[in-house]
Protein backbone atom coordinates (compact mmCIF):
# COMPACT_ATOMS: atom_id res chain seq x y z
CA UNK A 1 0.00 0.00 0.00
CA UNK A 2 1.43 3.30 -1.09
CA UNK A 3 1.71 5.79 1.83
CA UNK A 4 0.50 8.68 -0.38
CA UNK A 5 -2.69 7.33 -1.24
CA UNK A 6 -5.32 9.24 1.25
CA UNK A 7 -7.70 7.07 3.55
CA UNK A 8 -10.07 9.14 4.04
CA UNK A 9 -11.75 12.27 1.94
CA UNK A 10 -14.46 14.57 3.08
CA UNK A 11 -16.23 16.74 0.00
CA UNK A 12 -18.29 19.42 0.38
CA UNK A 13 -19.21 18.61 3.96
CA UNK A 14 -22.25 21.16 5.20
CA UNK A 15 -23.80 20.44 8.98
CA UNK A 16 -26.61 22.07 9.67
CA UNK A 17 -28.17 21.85 13.80
CA UNK A 18 -31.46 23.32 14.41
CA UNK A 19 -31.66 25.92 12.15
CA UNK A 20 -27.85 26.77 12.55
CA UNK A 21 -25.36 26.41 10.16
CA UNK A 22 -22.17 24.85 12.00
CA UNK A 23 -19.77 24.37 9.18
CA UNK A 24 -20.17 25.07 5.16
CA UNK A 25 -17.95 22.75 2.65
CA UNK A 26 -15.83 21.58 4.47
CA UNK A 27 -12.99 19.68 2.24
CA UNK A 28 -10.09 17.58 3.81
CA UNK A 29 -8.00 14.57 3.14
CA UNK A 30 -6.54 12.36 5.93
CA UNK A 31 -3.48 10.51 4.59
CA UNK A 32 -1.81 7.62 7.03
CA UNK A 33 0.45 8.64 9.38
CA UNK A 34 -2.02 11.75 10.18
CA UNK A 35 -2.81 12.51 13.75
CA UNK A 36 -5.37 14.93 13.11
CA UNK A 37 -6.78 17.56 15.95
CA UNK A 38 -10.37 19.23 15.39
CA UNK A 39 -10.41 22.33 17.32
CA UNK A 40 -12.70 24.93 18.00
CA UNK A 41 -14.56 26.32 20.80
CA UNK A 42 -17.88 24.48 22.62
CA UNK A 43 -21.00 24.11 19.78
CA UNK A 44 -18.72 24.71 16.83
CA UNK A 45 -19.74 21.58 15.50
CA UNK A 46 -16.41 19.03 16.48
CA UNK A 47 -18.73 16.18 17.74
CA UNK A 48 -21.01 17.00 15.16
CA UNK A 49 -17.77 16.56 12.61
CA UNK A 50 -16.58 13.49 13.97
CA UNK A 51 -20.39 11.71 14.15
CA UNK A 52 -20.62 12.72 10.24
CA UNK A 53 -17.20 11.13 9.88
CA UNK A 54 -17.56 7.72 11.16
CA UNK A 55 -20.75 7.51 9.60
CA UNK A 56 -23.92 8.01 12.58
CA UNK A 57 -24.97 10.50 11.36
CA UNK A 58 -25.65 12.08 7.62
CA UNK A 59 -24.17 15.14 6.40
CA UNK A 60 -26.75 17.83 5.31
CA UNK A 61 -24.78 17.52 2.15
CA UNK A 62 -21.10 16.14 0.75
CA UNK A 63 -19.85 13.29 0.97
CA UNK A 64 -17.06 11.11 2.90
CA UNK A 65 -14.96 8.43 0.78
CA UNK A 66 -12.61 5.81 3.35
CA UNK A 67 -9.68 4.12 0.14
CA UNK A 68 -12.05 6.05 -2.29
CA UNK A 69 -15.12 4.48 -1.67
CA UNK A 70 -18.29 6.45 0.30
CA UNK A 71 -18.50 5.24 3.69
CA UNK A 72 -22.75 4.99 2.88
CA UNK A 73 -22.44 2.57 -0.02
CA UNK A 74 -19.71 0.14 1.65
CA UNK A 75 -20.04 0.60 5.29
CA UNK A 76 -18.94 -3.18 6.31
CA UNK A 77 -15.79 -2.16 4.89
CA UNK A 78 -15.43 0.98 6.32
CA UNK A 79 -16.82 -0.25 9.95
CA UNK A 80 -14.48 -2.68 9.57
CA UNK A 81 -11.13 -0.57 9.92
CA UNK A 82 -13.13 1.88 12.24
CA UNK A 83 -13.24 2.85 15.60
CA UNK A 84 -14.82 5.43 17.04
CA UNK A 85 -14.89 6.65 20.91
CA UNK A 86 -17.70 8.94 21.24
CA UNK A 87 -18.70 11.45 24.72
CA UNK A 88 -20.07 8.76 26.21
CA UNK A 89 -17.82 5.60 26.93
CA UNK A 90 -20.46 2.57 26.12
CA UNK A 91 -19.67 0.97 29.48
CA UNK A 92 -22.26 -1.03 30.89
CA UNK A 93 -22.29 -0.35 34.66
CA UNK A 94 -23.65 -3.80 35.66
CA UNK A 95 -20.73 -5.70 33.88
CA UNK A 96 -17.38 -5.78 35.63
CA UNK A 97 -13.88 -4.10 33.71
CA UNK A 98 -12.76 -7.00 32.66
CA UNK A 99 -16.44 -8.55 31.26
CA UNK A 100 -16.69 -5.39 29.24
CA UNK A 101 -13.74 -4.62 27.76
CA UNK A 102 -14.05 -8.83 26.72
CA UNK A 103 -17.50 -8.22 25.17
CA UNK A 104 -16.27 -5.31 23.22
CA UNK A 105 -13.25 -6.93 22.08
CA UNK A 106 -15.05 -10.53 21.11
CA UNK A 107 -17.76 -7.78 19.18
CA UNK A 108 -15.29 -6.69 17.38
CA UNK A 109 -13.72 -9.83 15.62
CA UNK A 110 -10.45 -9.47 18.63
CA UNK A 111 -9.37 -11.74 21.13
CA UNK A 112 -11.48 -11.70 24.33
CA UNK A 113 -8.77 -13.81 26.10
CA UNK A 114 -6.69 -10.54 26.02
CA UNK A 115 -9.32 -8.46 28.13
CA UNK A 116 -7.41 -9.16 31.56
CA UNK A 117 -3.85 -8.20 30.02
CA UNK A 118 -5.16 -5.23 28.36
CA UNK A 119 -6.42 -3.58 31.83
CA UNK A 120 -3.17 -3.49 32.89
CA UNK A 121 -2.04 -1.09 29.94
CA UNK A 122 -4.94 1.52 31.52
CA UNK A 123 -4.07 0.99 34.88
CA UNK A 124 -6.87 -0.80 35.44
CA UNK A 125 -5.54 -3.83 37.20
CA UNK A 126 -6.60 -5.37 40.38
CA UNK A 127 -10.32 -3.47 39.44
CA UNK A 128 -10.99 -6.02 36.76
CA UNK A 129 -14.05 -7.85 38.73
CA UNK A 130 -15.41 -4.37 40.18
CA UNK A 131 -18.56 -4.03 38.72
CA UNK A 132 -18.30 -0.65 36.80
CA UNK A 133 -20.81 1.17 38.42
CA UNK A 134 -18.32 1.31 41.12
CA UNK A 135 -15.67 2.77 39.51
CA UNK A 136 -15.07 6.34 38.76
CA UNK A 137 -15.62 8.32 35.87
CA UNK A 138 -11.96 8.42 34.29
CA UNK A 139 -12.04 4.86 35.18
CA UNK A 140 -15.08 4.34 32.66
CA UNK A 141 -13.13 5.91 29.85
CA UNK A 142 -10.35 4.41 30.36
CA UNK A 143 -12.24 0.76 29.90
CA UNK A 144 -13.03 2.00 26.58
CA UNK A 145 -9.68 3.32 25.93
CA UNK A 146 -8.64 0.19 26.70
CA UNK A 147 -9.49 -1.15 23.04
CA UNK A 148 -7.07 0.94 21.71
CA UNK A 149 -4.10 -0.96 22.36
CA UNK A 150 -5.95 -4.09 20.66
CA UNK A 151 -6.60 -3.13 17.64
CA UNK A 152 -6.30 -3.43 13.85
CA UNK A 153 -8.47 -0.52 12.64
CA UNK A 154 -6.90 1.72 10.84
CA UNK A 155 -9.07 4.72 11.80
CA UNK A 156 -8.81 5.79 15.13
CA UNK A 157 -12.01 8.92 15.42
CA UNK A 158 -11.51 9.69 19.44
CA UNK A 159 -13.69 12.36 20.72
CA UNK A 160 -12.54 14.22 23.69
CA UNK A 161 -10.28 10.80 24.68
CA UNK A 162 -8.34 12.63 27.39
CA UNK A 163 -11.87 13.97 29.28
CA UNK A 164 -11.09 12.48 33.02
CA UNK A 165 -7.88 11.19 32.33
CA UNK A 166 -4.72 11.76 34.28
CA UNK A 167 -1.52 12.98 33.61
CA UNK A 168 0.45 9.89 33.32
CA UNK A 169 -2.89 8.51 31.52
CA UNK A 170 -2.61 11.66 28.91
CA UNK A 171 0.97 10.76 28.00
CA UNK A 172 0.80 7.20 27.59
CA UNK A 173 -2.22 7.44 25.15
CA UNK A 174 -0.21 10.60 22.93
CA UNK A 175 2.74 7.71 23.00
CA UNK A 176 -0.03 5.47 21.68
CA UNK A 177 -1.23 7.85 18.96
CA UNK A 178 2.23 8.21 17.29
CA UNK A 179 2.64 4.48 17.13
CA UNK A 180 -0.48 3.91 15.47
CA UNK A 181 0.21 6.70 13.27
CA UNK A 182 3.67 5.47 12.44
CA UNK A 183 2.24 2.30 11.95
CA UNK A 184 0.11 3.76 8.64
CA UNK A 185 -3.34 4.46 10.91
CA UNK A 186 -4.78 8.15 11.66
CA UNK A 187 -6.31 9.55 14.36
CA UNK A 188 -9.02 12.06 14.76
CA UNK A 189 -9.52 13.95 17.71
CA UNK A 190 -10.78 16.26 19.71
CA UNK A 191 -9.50 17.78 22.66
CA UNK A 192 -9.65 21.03 24.56
CA UNK A 193 -5.76 20.48 25.88
CA UNK A 194 -3.09 21.40 24.42
CA UNK A 195 -1.31 18.13 22.30
CA UNK A 196 2.59 17.04 23.64
CA UNK A 197 3.28 15.61 20.58
CA UNK A 198 5.78 16.52 18.07
CA UNK A 199 3.78 19.76 16.28
CA UNK A 200 5.13 18.12 12.95
CA UNK A 201 3.08 14.99 13.16
CA UNK A 202 -0.46 17.39 14.07
CA UNK A 203 -2.47 18.70 11.49
CA UNK A 204 -5.17 20.89 13.06
CA UNK A 205 -8.92 21.49 11.97
CA UNK A 206 -10.04 24.44 13.10
CA UNK A 207 -14.28 25.04 13.58
CA UNK A 208 -15.46 28.52 14.37
CA UNK A 209 -18.10 29.05 16.10
CA UNK A 210 -20.78 30.32 13.75
CA UNK A 211 -23.58 32.73 14.61
CA UNK A 212 -26.03 32.56 11.75
CA UNK B 1 -6.61 -6.48 0.84
CA UNK B 2 -3.59 -8.49 2.58
CA UNK B 3 -2.55 -7.41 5.73
CA UNK B 4 0.35 -9.60 7.37
CA UNK B 5 -0.50 -8.41 10.92
CA UNK B 6 -4.58 -8.93 10.47
CA UNK B 7 -4.60 -11.63 13.50
CA UNK B 8 -8.47 -10.15 13.93
CA UNK B 9 -10.53 -13.28 14.17
CA UNK B 10 -13.90 -13.16 12.26
CA UNK B 11 -16.53 -13.54 14.08
CA UNK B 12 -19.58 -15.52 12.97
CA UNK B 13 -23.26 -13.91 12.38
CA UNK B 14 -23.88 -16.71 15.97
CA UNK B 15 -21.53 -16.10 17.79
CA UNK B 16 -22.23 -12.16 17.51
CA UNK B 17 -25.72 -12.99 18.43
CA UNK B 18 -24.71 -15.50 21.47
CA UNK B 19 -22.68 -12.90 22.16
CA UNK B 20 -25.14 -10.13 22.72
CA UNK B 21 -27.90 -11.91 24.16
CA UNK B 22 -25.85 -13.78 26.64
CA UNK B 23 -24.21 -9.97 27.87
CA UNK B 24 -28.33 -8.90 27.62
CA UNK B 25 -29.79 -11.55 30.03
CA UNK B 26 -25.89 -11.21 32.29
CA UNK B 27 -26.98 -7.38 32.76
CA UNK B 28 -31.06 -8.20 33.32
CA UNK B 29 -30.40 -10.63 35.66
CA UNK B 30 -28.26 -8.02 38.10
CA UNK B 31 -31.07 -6.09 37.94
CA UNK B 32 -33.67 -8.31 39.16
CA UNK B 33 -36.41 -5.50 40.33
CA UNK B 34 -36.59 -4.43 36.85
CA UNK B 35 -36.61 -7.38 35.14
CA UNK B 36 -39.41 -8.98 37.72
CA UNK B 37 -41.54 -5.61 37.49
CA UNK B 38 -43.44 -6.71 34.16
CA UNK B 39 -44.14 -10.28 35.99
CA UNK B 40 -45.07 -8.81 38.98
CA UNK B 41 -47.64 -6.05 37.08
CA UNK B 42 -48.93 -8.97 35.24
CA UNK B 43 -49.85 -10.99 38.38
CA UNK B 44 -51.59 -8.22 40.15
CA UNK B 45 -53.73 -6.93 37.54
CA UNK B 46 -55.02 -10.38 36.90
CA UNK B 47 -55.63 -11.16 40.42
CA UNK B 48 -57.07 -7.72 41.27
CA UNK B 49 -59.89 -8.71 38.30
CA UNK B 50 -61.79 -11.24 40.56
CA UNK B 51 -61.63 -8.59 43.40
CA UNK B 52 -63.35 -6.23 41.14
CA UNK B 53 -65.46 -8.25 39.32
CA UNK B 54 -66.92 -10.63 42.20
CA UNK B 55 -66.19 -14.41 42.10
CA UNK B 56 -68.87 -15.31 40.09
CA UNK B 57 -66.65 -18.70 37.78
CA UNK B 58 -69.39 -18.10 34.77
CA UNK B 59 -68.42 -14.19 34.45
CA UNK B 60 -64.43 -14.98 34.99
CA UNK B 61 -64.58 -17.49 32.43
CA UNK B 62 -66.25 -15.72 30.04
CA UNK B 63 -63.31 -12.66 30.77
CA UNK B 64 -60.75 -14.43 31.53
CA UNK B 65 -58.76 -14.86 27.76
CA UNK B 66 -59.36 -11.44 27.22
CA UNK B 67 -57.71 -10.23 31.06
CA UNK B 68 -55.24 -12.57 30.33
CA UNK B 69 -54.01 -10.92 26.48
CA UNK B 70 -54.67 -7.59 27.65
CA UNK B 71 -52.48 -7.99 31.36
CA UNK B 72 -49.68 -9.82 29.22
CA UNK B 73 -50.26 -6.40 26.65
CA UNK B 74 -49.61 -3.68 29.29
CA UNK B 75 -47.05 -6.21 30.80
CA UNK B 76 -44.95 -6.44 27.71
CA UNK B 77 -45.35 -2.24 26.90
CA UNK B 78 -44.22 -1.26 30.77
CA UNK B 79 -40.80 -3.24 29.75
CA UNK B 80 -40.43 -2.07 26.23
CA UNK B 81 -38.91 1.53 27.58
CA UNK B 82 -36.17 0.15 28.61
CA UNK B 83 -35.23 -1.83 25.79
CA UNK B 84 -32.61 0.60 24.19
CA UNK B 85 -32.92 3.21 26.56
CA UNK B 86 -29.69 2.29 28.70
CA UNK B 87 -27.88 1.67 25.75
CA UNK B 88 -28.55 4.99 24.30
CA UNK B 89 -27.71 6.46 27.22
CA UNK B 90 -24.44 4.79 27.90
CA UNK B 91 -22.99 5.22 24.03
CA UNK B 92 -22.55 1.51 23.64
CA UNK B 93 -25.80 1.87 20.70
CA UNK B 94 -23.66 3.47 18.74
CA UNK B 95 -20.61 1.43 18.99
CA UNK B 96 -23.40 -1.60 17.61
CA UNK B 97 -24.41 0.92 15.21
CA UNK B 98 -20.68 1.15 13.68
CA UNK B 99 -19.65 -2.35 14.35
CA UNK B 100 -19.21 -4.36 10.89
CA UNK B 101 -21.76 -7.13 12.25
CA UNK B 102 -24.73 -6.49 10.70
CA UNK B 103 -27.14 -4.48 12.81
CA UNK B 104 -29.99 -7.40 12.10
CA UNK B 105 -27.94 -9.53 14.42
CA UNK B 106 -27.73 -7.21 17.07
CA UNK B 107 -31.49 -6.44 17.14
CA UNK B 108 -32.70 -9.94 17.01
CA UNK B 109 -30.68 -10.74 19.75
CA UNK B 110 -31.60 -7.60 21.83
CA UNK B 111 -35.22 -8.55 20.94
CA UNK B 112 -34.86 -12.44 21.89
CA UNK B 113 -33.45 -11.17 25.28
CA UNK B 114 -36.55 -9.23 25.70
CA UNK B 115 -38.78 -11.89 24.81
CA UNK B 116 -36.83 -14.26 27.20
CA UNK B 117 -37.06 -11.88 29.96
CA UNK B 118 -40.51 -10.71 29.95
CA UNK B 119 -43.14 -13.03 27.55
CA UNK B 120 -41.45 -16.61 28.71
CA UNK B 121 -41.81 -15.44 32.60
CA UNK B 122 -45.52 -14.49 31.56
CA UNK B 123 -46.07 -17.98 29.66
CA UNK B 124 -45.22 -19.57 32.50
CA UNK B 125 -47.17 -18.44 34.92
CA UNK B 126 -49.95 -18.03 33.14
CA UNK B 127 -51.79 -21.50 33.65
CA UNK B 128 -51.71 -20.91 36.96
CA UNK B 129 -53.22 -17.60 36.73
CA UNK B 130 -56.12 -18.96 34.29
CA UNK B 131 -57.10 -21.49 36.95
CA UNK B 132 -57.85 -18.06 39.17
CA UNK B 133 -59.88 -16.95 36.70
CA UNK B 134 -61.50 -20.42 35.88
CA UNK B 135 -60.70 -20.99 32.59
CA UNK B 136 -62.27 -23.87 31.26
CA UNK B 137 -59.96 -27.00 30.66
CA UNK B 138 -60.44 -27.00 27.15
CA UNK B 139 -59.26 -23.47 26.37
CA UNK B 140 -55.16 -24.49 28.39
CA UNK B 141 -54.04 -25.37 25.00
CA UNK B 142 -55.32 -22.42 23.21
CA UNK B 143 -53.79 -20.20 25.88
CA UNK B 144 -50.81 -21.48 25.96
CA UNK B 145 -50.21 -21.80 21.75
CA UNK B 146 -51.92 -18.32 21.29
CA UNK B 147 -49.37 -16.89 24.21
CA UNK B 148 -46.47 -18.75 23.19
CA UNK B 149 -46.29 -17.50 19.07
CA UNK B 150 -48.21 -14.05 20.54
CA UNK B 151 -45.73 -12.62 22.92
CA UNK B 152 -42.86 -12.73 20.32
CA UNK B 153 -44.61 -10.63 18.24
CA UNK B 154 -45.15 -8.21 21.42
CA UNK B 155 -41.74 -7.92 21.76
CA UNK B 156 -40.57 -7.83 17.99
CA UNK B 157 -43.22 -5.49 17.03
CA UNK B 158 -42.87 -3.35 20.56
CA UNK B 159 -39.01 -3.13 20.26
CA UNK B 160 -39.84 -1.16 16.35
CA UNK B 161 -41.93 1.42 18.88
CA UNK B 162 -39.00 1.73 21.29
CA UNK B 163 -36.07 2.10 18.86
CA UNK B 164 -38.49 4.94 16.98
CA UNK B 165 -38.79 7.11 20.59
CA UNK B 166 -34.91 5.96 22.02
CA UNK B 167 -33.80 9.19 21.51
CA UNK B 168 -36.80 11.38 23.43
CA UNK B 169 -36.44 12.03 26.78
CA UNK B 170 -40.18 11.24 27.80
CA UNK B 171 -41.47 9.22 24.99
CA UNK B 172 -43.23 6.52 26.86
CA UNK B 173 -46.50 8.16 26.22
CA UNK B 174 -45.27 8.04 22.06
CA UNK B 175 -44.35 4.73 22.63
CA UNK B 176 -47.87 3.46 24.13
CA UNK B 177 -49.57 5.49 21.21
CA UNK B 178 -47.67 3.93 18.27
CA UNK B 179 -47.58 0.39 19.71
CA UNK B 180 -51.05 -0.20 21.28
CA UNK B 181 -53.01 -0.01 18.18
CA UNK B 182 -50.23 -2.50 16.19
CA UNK B 183 -50.95 -5.24 18.98
CA UNK B 184 -54.74 -5.18 18.58
CA UNK B 185 -54.42 -7.86 15.95
CA UNK B 186 -52.61 -10.37 17.98
CA UNK B 187 -54.98 -9.23 21.01
CA UNK B 188 -58.10 -9.99 18.83
CA UNK B 189 -56.96 -13.18 16.93
CA UNK B 190 -55.72 -14.64 20.40
CA UNK B 191 -58.59 -14.51 22.73
CA UNK B 192 -61.12 -15.32 20.13
CA UNK B 193 -59.06 -18.63 19.56
CA UNK B 194 -58.99 -19.04 23.36
CA UNK B 195 -62.83 -18.36 23.05
CA UNK B 196 -63.07 -20.81 20.40
CA UNK B 197 -61.24 -23.32 21.79
CA UNK B 198 -63.68 -23.19 25.17
CA UNK B 199 -66.79 -24.12 22.45
CA UNK B 200 -64.61 -27.10 21.53
CA UNK B 201 -64.22 -25.93 18.07
CA UNK B 202 -61.12 -25.75 16.06
CA UNK B 203 -59.24 -22.82 16.20
CA UNK B 204 -56.43 -23.35 13.35
CA UNK B 205 -57.30 -20.34 11.67
CA UNK B 206 -56.77 -17.88 14.50
CA UNK B 207 -53.57 -19.56 15.14
CA UNK B 208 -52.64 -20.06 11.57
CA UNK B 209 -52.79 -15.98 11.65
CA UNK B 210 -51.03 -15.15 15.08
CA UNK B 211 -48.10 -17.79 13.18
CA UNK B 212 -48.38 -15.74 10.38
CA UNK B 213 -47.43 -12.29 12.29
CA UNK B 214 -45.31 -14.39 14.34
CA UNK B 215 -42.99 -15.49 11.53
CA UNK B 216 -43.72 -11.60 9.75
CA UNK B 217 -42.10 -9.99 12.35
CA UNK B 218 -39.27 -11.76 13.82
CA UNK B 219 -38.37 -11.64 10.03
CA UNK B 220 -39.14 -7.79 9.09
CA UNK B 221 -38.71 -6.39 12.32
CA UNK B 222 -35.16 -6.18 13.13
CA UNK B 223 -34.53 -4.67 10.02
CA UNK B 224 -37.45 -1.65 10.98
CA UNK B 225 -36.21 -1.45 14.72
CA UNK B 226 -32.31 -1.13 13.02
CA UNK B 227 -33.56 1.58 10.57
CA UNK B 228 -35.28 3.43 13.43
CA UNK B 229 -32.47 3.06 15.89
CA UNK B 230 -30.54 4.89 13.14
CA UNK B 231 -32.99 7.66 12.80
CA UNK B 232 -32.86 8.22 16.48
CA UNK B 233 -29.30 8.45 17.23
CA UNK B 234 -28.67 10.51 13.82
Amino acid sequence: MSDTSPLIQAEQLTCIREDRVLFEHLSFTIKPGDIVQIAGPNGAGKTSLLRILAGLSMPFEGNIFYKNQSIHEQPEVYFQDLLYLGHMPGVKAELSAQENLAFNLAFNGEDAELAEQTLSNVNLLGFEDCYASHLSAGQHRRIALARLWQNNAKVWILDEPFTAIDKQGVAALEALFVAHAKAGGCVILTTHQDLAIDPALVKTIELSYRLF
Amino acid sequence: MTNASNRQISLSYRQAFILTLKRDLIIAFRHKDEMLNPLLFFIIVITLFPLGIGPQPNTLAKIAPGIIWVSSLLATLLSLDRLFKADHSDGSLEQMLISPQPLFIFTLAKICAHWLLTGLPLILIAPLLAVLLHLPEQSYSALMLTLLLGTPVLSFIGAIGAALTVGIKKGGVLLSLIVLPLYIPVLIFATSAIDTASLSLPYNGQLAIIAALFFGSITLAPFAVGAALKVSTN
